[in-house]
């Protein structure tokens, strides 16, 4: 299944994405695909406030990872800094995504196919400074 | 043999990130020895720290370290008043090279061990550089990981009165560097490119201008300064990251002169690796007014470093607050 949807604005991503937020149930990966600037923080912390999340969602681009408490957990990943996948591996991702609560991993191309089959992509892409295409894609089963 | 009777002696073991470090201080004041092995070329290729190659070469080197800090103070382990490490924040398996080297000497020598809050330590470098430590302070923590606004009143005692909501301002710098082809740290190179810029004209708005707001947001920027390169991609890089900058130190500057001014507490201290940047100490120096003092410590200082570990501890220790063996390392502060 995939959907496509057009935001107009920042604001817009947030909303988008807290919708999401509200609906998923727990044990689920989203691999959230975007450039740089492509508006992943917003969506992530739209998705944050749809799970119930108070607190501020910060970039884990130093820790790797975060994890939040909400109505349901958030554990935030960031990959950037992951070149090989060897490295990766030994970082034990997998444990926290198959752990309860909602997983997001940002630059998830650095995972190759350690990423689990069952999971939603979420592919921010830019279109000019305030509009972006978000494409919605639910893998497996 | 002591160096002098009555002279307090701390060890410090910092592994928290991308430095190993071992430093020898007196009397959290004077550093005898400050011996760093940067893990930074390990690490360009991936524009940052890998946690596992890190933990390894941390572990490779910190036995070395220990050794050549005590060498160069002409010390031995036998005149240790106490052994301070990094036990938080910072990536788990790095931190806890330190510390349990940190545990081994307390045992072995019977000295007490204190845990030392990373963030904590940066503030306390300007003590080492020849200004007395005197509380309280406004202390503002800018690096790759940290953007933060205390309020320290006195050891452990730190009032936290704004952090980013998002990316950390190092981390912007890093990003930008990159976005641009320059390279891994990014904050030295962006500086040195800004200070090319002929035009030297600010075109991106100022962040949070909200003046009651006391929070940092940087991710706002770094999208700004991406989306404009994508719309001018043939505009001199120089004059886009000059621009850059002086809106990402601005927010530094307005942020911290505005907690000392609301606060009544006219001593700042700016620590961290942002804190090593020339424009940001040219703006500061420029806001500063003659009743207000900002201490800096030197770029050396600004780094990740044991002495700062071993001085802080200091304080620790004359108020006798040790750590017992059950003290365990946290990615938190």
């Amino acid at each position: 299944m995939k959907e496509t949807i057009t935001s107009n604005s920042p604001e817009e991503t947030f909303s988008f994405a807290e919708e999401l937020g509200r609906k998923i149930s727990g044990f689920s990966v989203i691999a959230l695909y975007g450039d740089l600037g492509a508006g992943k923080t917003i969506f992530t912390k739209g998705l944050a406030r749809g799970l119930g999340i108070d607190e501020d969602i910060t970039s884990p681009t130093f820790s790797l990872m975060e994890s939040y408490e909400g109505d349901k957990p958030l554990h935030h990943f960031d990959l950037y800094r992951i070149e090989n996948l060897n490295e990766f591996e030994n970082l034990r991702f997998e444990e926290y995504w198959e752990s309860e609560g909602v997983s997001v991993i940002e630059w998830p191309e650095k995972a190759g196919d350690l990423l689990p089959e069952n999971r939603i992509n979420v592919f921010i892409e830019y279109i000019n400074e305030n509009m972006r295409e978000i494409t919605i894609e639910y893998t497996g089963n | 043999m002591k160096e002098k009777s009555g002279k307090i002696i701390g060890l410090g073991l910092e592994s928290s990130c991308d430095e190993t470090s071992a430093s020898v201080v007196v009397d959290g004041r004077k550093i005898l020895s400050n011996r760093i092995y940067s893990q930074v070329e390990l690490h360009c290729e991936y524009s940052g720290v890998v946690p596992e190659i890190a933990s390894r070469a941390h572990l490779e080197k910190i036995n070395t370290l220990i050794e050549m800090a005590l060498d160069e103070s002409r010390l031995k382990f036998s005149d240790l008043d106490y052994v301070a490490a990094t036990n938080r924040p910072g990536l788990t398996g790095s931190l806890l090279i330190a510390l349990q080297s940190a545990k081994a000497i307390s045992f072995a020598m019977d000295i007490p061990l204190i845990g030392v809050n990373h963030l904590e330590a940066h503030l306390y470098a300007p003590f080492l550089e020849g200004n007395e430590p005197a509380y309280p302070f406004i202390g503002l923590l800018i690096s790759g990981g940290n953007t933060a606004l205390y309020r320290v009143n006195g050891p452990g005692e730190m009032v936290l009165i704004g952090k980013t909501v998002d990316d950390a301002v190092g981390e912007a710098f890093d990003k930008v560097s990159k976005y641009i082809g320059l390279g891994y740290p990014g904050g030295p190179l962006v500086e040195s490119l800004a200070r090319e810029s002929a035009l030297k004209k600010v075109f991106f708005p100022k962040i949070m201008t909200d003046p009651d707001d006391t929070r940092f947001s940087y991710s706002g920027l770094k999208t700004a300064v991406i989306n404009h390169i994508k719309q001018n991609p043939d505009q001199n890089k120089a004059d886009i990251v000059y621009s850059f900058q002086e809106r990402a130190l601005e927010l530094l500057v307005r942020r911290l002169f505005t907690a000392s001014r609301k606060s009544g507490i006219n001593r700042m201290v700016v620590a961290g690796g942002v804190a090593a940047n020339g424009r940001l100490r040219e703006l500061i120096e420029s806001e500063r007014k003659n009743n207000e003092e900002v201490l800096i410590p030197s770029p050396l200082m600004c780094t990740d470093n044991a002495a700062m570990i071993a001085g802080i501890s200091y304080q620790y220790y004359i108020r006798k607050i040790f750590d017992s063996y059950a003290i365990d390392v946290s990615a938190k502060p």
